[in-house]
């Protein structure tokens, strides 16, 4: 038997010896002074995974064209496990509370199994392996959605979220059905030849993208996200709202492009729509929030929307310009929650009212959040607006000023309410419900230190973008 | 004679009548219950699919395996998180599950 099949998986069996090191280590050394280690064991390793992913790798299919790898996929899966890590990096601190003390370990090993589902779904090269890798990435999502286990807005979120999750998943299997009932297969390769416009196809296709826009959390089929985000534990809160969007958006881009290219004058107006709803809708809730997570929940459902704009026209540009934007959101929304999950830790507080006056009582942590909000809002200097210059940039470049006109009037009502919590912080003085002076662990402050280097240095060093781009376009035909 | 589309009228009835139950019912396990008949609708439609068009391959019947497999799995995770709800609210229904809202 042949076994150089699996050496091209290696990125997915080091994950796997990962989780299974992990796994081993969770349960001989529960209850143990070893304990201590744990974290520091799941950073290394998660950054060794890390650090040998940027390592050149073969391409090509795997298993008869059931598993798929390229530059780009690599590049996906390394995204991925940077968010990753850095969540690894600020859920220590939250572990280590009394109540959860007990199941330290088991937050990395669910999180290490979502990551696996999340590298299947991008290399995947058959429908099959695409619908085992949402649901690996999905199920075990819930659990940490419902990870504190004592508080009830956490069970709340739990159970959201695995309801919608599974109806999503079977809305998807239904249109997955038709689709292979019109074509007899299930491989991208051969369906992408066998792609015709029968009304079959198209009504599978609209099942199938209606499953997977719940994982992305696009307009019509958002509503999950700001309950599940305001419920669940701040750090699966960051890690559902970058790590697991962005892995869907892969999945999404490659399926469109691979798969149903043929029919792009078709879901081209179906996606335009959604993407308008998304942006408009996301901002104007994300006005009358009161709670920061659930805030920065509709900050990330209008974010996906600008994420839409660069899978929209799919040209080499808008490609590259999307992995390049989740690039930068993805230190700028970290950096955020970071800053977010080091307070509630503290206090207990999620209320933007907790933030009056952080900058007389922690400047730092006041610097961060201003840093990530600038950012996610596109401010000239920081990866935020370079990232929005290009995805808009490729969109104009296509002749769609209309959806960049729409995008751009956006940008300036998401400025108010970033700038909100600027003047929370800066301006108003520190009220009843603020917190005093405090420092976080170094765990917390190096994933800090690493979001502000990114937000700062993505935007400014070319050879990010260009690295980026010149990867990006095995997938044009 | 039953042809392809009596079967393909049947799933298509149960997946509707679990997209209607998941929406109108108020109990979290009625809601599971909804979903599974979603998944099973699914099932039959790959299998038929497979039996009637592309006899040749058997890759509609694996699908339906696994997808047999996944539900089992999706359904024991969904009922460890509802006895938590239960655990915690000392009630599984859905007008109870409301602390966070708009």
């Amino acid at each position: 038997m042949d076994f150089s099949n699996f050496l091209m998986m290696h990125q997915e069996l080091g994950l796997l010896s990962i989780f299974v090191i992990l796994l081993f280590f969770d349960i001989l050394a529960s209850g143990t002074r070893y304990m201590r280690w744990f974290r520091a064991v799941a950073v290394g390793l998660m950054s060794l995974q890390t650090i040998f992913g940027f390592f050149p790798m073969p391409e090509g299919a795997a298993f008869g064209g059931m598993y798929v790898t390229s530059d780009l996929t690599v590049l996906m899966k390394n995204v991925l496990n940077i968010g990753t890590l850095i969540v690894f990096m600020q859920a220590g601190r939250w572990l280590r509370q009394p109540e959860n003390s007990i199941r330290e370990g088991e937050f990395y090993v669910i999180a290490t199994a979502t990551l696996l589902g999340m590298y299947l779904m991008v290399s995947s090269g058959n429908f099959m392996l695409l619908y085992i890798g949402i649901e690996i990435a999905s199920l075990p999502a819930a659990c940490l959605a419902a990870f504190n286990k004592y508080k009830e807005k956490s069970a709340e979120a739990g159970a959201k979220y695995i309801l919608m999750t599974a109806l999503s998943s079977g809305v998807m299997m239904f249109g997955l059905s038709y689709l292979y009932g019109a074509m007899g297969t299930m491989y991208f390769a051969d369906m992408s030849l066998g792609v015709a416009l029968e009304p079959m196809t198209i009504l599978g296709f609209v099942f199938f993208f209606s499953g997977l826009a719940f994982k992305i959390s696009l307009v019509p089929f958002h509503m999950w996200a700001p309950d599940v985000y305001e419920g669940g534990p701040t750090a699966t809160t960051a890690y559902l709202s970058v790590v697991s969007k962005a892995a869907a958006v892969f999945a999404l881009l490659l399926t469109l492009h691979h798969v149903f290219g043929g029919m792009a004058h078709v879901w081209y107006y179906m996606l335009w729509v959604l993407t308008v709803a998304t942006i408009v809708i996301g901002n104007l809730f994300a006005v009358r929030q009161k709670d920061i997570k659930r805030f920065f929940a509709y900050s990330s459902i209008s974010q996906a929307g600008y994420i839409m704009l660069g899978v929209l026209h799919g040209t080499e540009m808008g490609l590259s310009a999307t992995i390049y934007y989740i690039f930068v959101y993805l230190f700028s929304n970290l950096a955020a929650f970071g800053v977010i999950a080091s307070l509630e830790n503290r206090s207990g507080q999620t209320d933007i009212a907790a933030y009056n006056g952080l900058y007389k009582t922690n400047p730092k942590l006041a610097l961060v959040m201003m840093l990530a909000v600038f950012s996610l809002a596109g401010i000239p200097p920081l990866g935020g607006f370079f990232s929005k210059f290009f995805i808009f940039a490729s969109s104009a470049a296509e002749g769609d000023y209309v959806l960049v006109f729409i995008a751009t009037i956006n940008t300036v009502i998401s400025l108010y309410y970033y700038l909100r919590i600027v003047k929370a912080m800066f301006i108003n003085s520190p009220g009843e419900d603020s917190v005093g002076p405090f420092k976080t662990d170094g765990f917390n402050r190096a994933s800090l230190v690493i979001c502000v280097a990114g937000i700062l240095f993505t935007g400014i060093l070319s050879g990010c973008y260009s690295y980026i781009s010149a990867v990006g376009f095995g997938l044009i035909q | 004679m039953v042809t392809m589309e009596h079967y393909l009228i049947v799933s298509s009835i149960m997946f509707f009548v679990g997209v209607y139950g998941f929406i109108t019912r108020k109990n979290l396990l009625a809601v599971l219950i909804s979903i599974e008949l979603i998944l099973n609708s699914v099932e039959i439609n790959f299998c038929v699919f497979n039996r009637f068009l592309y006899p040749e391959h058997m890759e509609g019947m694996f699908f339906s395996l696994f997808g047999i497999a996944i539900s089992a799995a999706e359904t024991a995770v969904a009922i460890a998180i509802i006895i938590n709800v239960y655990r915690i609210a000392n009630n599984i229904d859905v007008r109870h599950i409301d602390k966070m809202k708009y």
